[in-house]
């Protein structure tokens, strides 16, 4: 029994399957690095052959081509060419290919076999193949692209006892000789080669494979009308209104449930510690403000179901095609919908999914322009300060009159974006356009196991980052907001005299202008962590207890307090300003620069004071001072 | 740009043959064969230069030869457009496309 762990790296193109080959290979033993976008990050598993030796497998972003255009097939070409940092090459490369769709996977294979890895390759599908009557002389096949076969179907866990195998047998050849099959003679093909490739796999293709006898035709029938000018866009904006339906409305008795377990958790602490900073600590600043960001997790789950299954099924690249051209208009391009549809729910995956879109300036503009969506931590604040001055009325017989300013202040966010978006594009990035190739996958049902797979390492992730980003921020901001204390007999609430407390009064000439008071900059101090920390900042100052429960109470008390004018110009803020600081972290991760999130947090704060300056003004003028 | 390359699809940039048309000027239903594929005018193009978007769509398989047929328009000046390409199906814009010679089959032909 060997216990040296050899290293295999799945590829191929996008859509072969290679995700579910990689969970049928590795079942639970797989870790994800990061986030995730689709297959866009960096995943990577454990197999135990039946020799009892450990593989390693890297599940590689898909590409149609080793010369790399985004950061993903840039991973993926690093990966194999073992120059990716840290990581040594893999010892066996193993080629996906969705066996109904081989022409492009062929002309990748020659690329693979320049770099001189083993190899072996994996007919996936292999089902649907035999189901079209395609026939594949395998044997053939397999001598002019010098690697063995393996035919799998992956969602049924078919043919990967034989690929294990195959993969074993060469790990084995390559200890054996110690030498690679063939040196490195790679580089990036000039058209003319990849012309002479295309040519080459022609010629394959010709010898070995029989054009399917029923094709699929169920594709293009679906196509026909989801492609539709009309029905298509139609059917898009159904499903748009489906799914925030569901986000708010399957939401929310679970996030009722969080909260009060939250609660109840706090209050049980609350009686088995005794008074004082330590009770403060766990309670207020760690329970709670951890509490306040796990209460998005369900709003963020059912998205993310949406989300991966319109695209298991083949529909987000529908999606893209059908918005382009609307996109387009603002200097977006068609992929950016899939990241801006995820920033609904929380700019962070959001901006980690821009993954997919192959052009650096792309990227960027909707990396910037991702945190203008509405996200639900923006949420609890509209309720609060809608709850306080939009009096719950019905207009036009049917509309609530808090729900339209609620649906008005998310169509304020997606204007703003796409407006931002082609300023950007006007001033800054003149001219550059990067094409809109891209395949349209065949339909295919998704498979739930790797749905609830998908969706468990999404809630990981969030998790994670509650833990890690979340958890030292709240007792930073519970640190400020609680020393020093206030003085004998005090009188003002005690953040009145904390760091926090000064701060605010710092500051709070900067933010007159826009009609804030004191007690709203310095609820803006914590709210930095997160925008719905604001809420409850907001309740400490104006000495409500439990103010994300009671609401009602804090808003009384805020409708009191406030002018008309001074509640829209909060909202107004809101919608633009850069009040969380978990997002500026991944925007500096994902673009590998402090320069792009100092770039959004000052837009957006300018954004927000001239926008709010100007809400608060126009609202005084009316009368509403 | 490395303009010493000698470009195999300089065709691309002849005009067109009888029965040819850009891809770009396509509509829905026209289909024949890939003639030439290459960048009309290899300036005009911005940031992108034309020898790497003629890569992206020799990459995605549209090759000298391939079967093609026009199968859906966007909404919005018929834009983008979906083809059939072979057995897979691509999108692409039109502006991307006019760097793609579609030799029209004989029953289609204007």
């Amino acid at each position: 029994m060997s216990t040296a762990t050899a290293r295999i790296a799945l590829v191929g193109n996008p859509n072969s399957g290679k995700t579910a080959l990689f969970n049928a290979l590795t079942g639970s033993h797989q870790k994800v690095a990061n986030y995730a976008g689709v297959t866009v990050e960096k995943k990577e598993g454990i197999i135990t052959t039946a020799s009892g030796r450990t593989v390693s497998v890297l599940d590689l972003p898909g590409t149609y081509s080793l010369r790399a255009r985004s950061p993903d097939e840039a991973v993926t070409r690093d990966a194999i060419l073992g120059q990716l940092k840290g990581e040594t090459p893999p010892d066996v490369v193993v080629c996906v290919a969705d066996a109904t769709n081989l022409r492009l996977v062929l002309r990748l294979i020659l690329e693979l076999r320049q770099v001189g890895r083993p190899m072996v390759l994996a007919l996936n599908m292999f089902d649907i193949a035999q189901r079209q009557g395609l026939r594949i002389d395998l044997e053939g096949l397999a001598r002019d692209i010098g690697a063995p076969i393996v035919t799998t179907v992956a969602t049924r866990k078919r043919g990967i006892e034989d690929l294990v195998a195959q993969i074993e047998a060469k790990v084995e050849a390559l200890a054996a000789t110690g030498a690679l099959e063939a040196p490195n003679t790679w580089h990036e093909p000039s058209p003319a080669e990849i012309r002479q490739a295309h040519a080459e796999a022609q010629r394959i293709m010709k010898a070995h494979v029989r054009p399917a006898e029923r094709p699929d035709t169920l594709t293009g029938k679906i196509d026909g009308v989801l492609l539709h000018p009309v029905a298509g866009l139609a059917i898009l904006l159904s499903l748009l209104f489906v799914m925030f339906q569901a986000v708010f409305a399957w939401a929310g008795p679970l996030m009722d449930g969080i909260e009060g377990g939250i609660g109840a958790l706090g209050g049980l602490v609350a009686t088995v510690l005794p008074d004082g900073l330590l009770q403060s600590l766990i309670v207020d600043g760690l329970i709670a403000g951890v509490g306040s960001v796990l209460v998005f997790l369900p709003q963020i789950l059912i998205l993310f179901l949406f989300i991966i299954l319109l695209e298991d099924f083949g529909y987000m690249a529908r999606a893209a095609f059908l918005m382009d051209r609307i996109m387009g208009g603002a200097g977006l391009h068609g992929r950016a919908f899939i990241p801006l549809l995820s920033s609904f729910a929380c700019a962070i995956p959001g901006v980690m999914a821009t993954r997919v879109i192959d052009s650096k300036r792309d990227r960027l503009t909707t990396i910037m322009v991702a945190p203008l969506m509405t996200c639900s931590a923006r949420i609890p604040v509209y309720t609060l300060i809608i709850a306080a001055f939009i009096p719950n009325q019905t207009v036009w017989g049917f509309a609530s009159l808090q729900g339209l300013v609620m649906f008005g202040l998310y169509v304020a966010g997606i204007t703003s974006a796409l407006a931002i978006s082609f300023i950007a594009r006007r001033l800054f990035w003149r001219g550059q356009v990067e094409p809109f190739l891209m395949e349209l996958p065949t339909y295919k049902m998704p498979d739930a196991k790797s749905v609830l797979r998908n969706l468990w390492q999404r809630a990981a992730i969030f998790m994670n980052r509650a833990g890690r980003i979340i958890l030292p921020l709240m007792v930073l901001i519970w640190v400020l907001s609680t020393f020093p204390y206030p003085p004998e007999g005090a009188t003002g609430p005690a953040i009145d005299y904390s760091f926090a407390g000064q701060l605010g009064h710092l500051i709070h000439p900067l933010f007159a202008p826009i009609g804030f008071n004191w007690q709203m900059t310095v609820a803006l101090i914590p709210g930095m962590a997160a925008r719905e920390v604001a809420v409850g900042a907001l309740g400490t100052v104006y000495a409500v207890a439990n103010a994300e429960e009671a609401v009602g109470t804090l808003a009384g008390a805020l409708s009191a307090d406030w002018s008309l004018a001074m509640g829209l110009a909060f909202l107004t803020w809101y919608v633009f300003a850069p009040q969380c600081a978990p997002t500026l972290a991944v925007v500096k991760r994902e673009t590998n620069s402090w320069l792009w999130p100092m770039v959004m947090f000052a837009y957006m704060i300018t954004l927000a004071y001239l926008a709010a300056m100007g809400v608060y003004h126009g609202a005084v003028a009316l009368g509403w001072g | 740009m490395d303009d010493s390359y000698p470009h195999p699809t300089s065709a691309a940039a002849q005009p067109l043959a009888p029965g040819e048309i850009r891809l770009s000027q396509a509509r829905v239903g026209d289909r024949g064969v890939i003639g030439a594929v290459g960048a009309p005018d290899a300036q005009g193009r911005g940031g992108l230069d034309a020898q790497e978007l003629e890569r992206r769509l020799l990459e995605l398989g549209f090759v000298e030869g391939a079967a093609i047929e026009v199968i859906h328009e966007g909404a919005i000046g018929h834009d983008p457009i979906a083809v059939r390409l072979d057995d897979m199906r691509v999108a692409l814009r039109r502006k991307d496309a006019a760097d793609v010679v579609l030799r029209l089959a004989p029953e289609t032909a204007q």
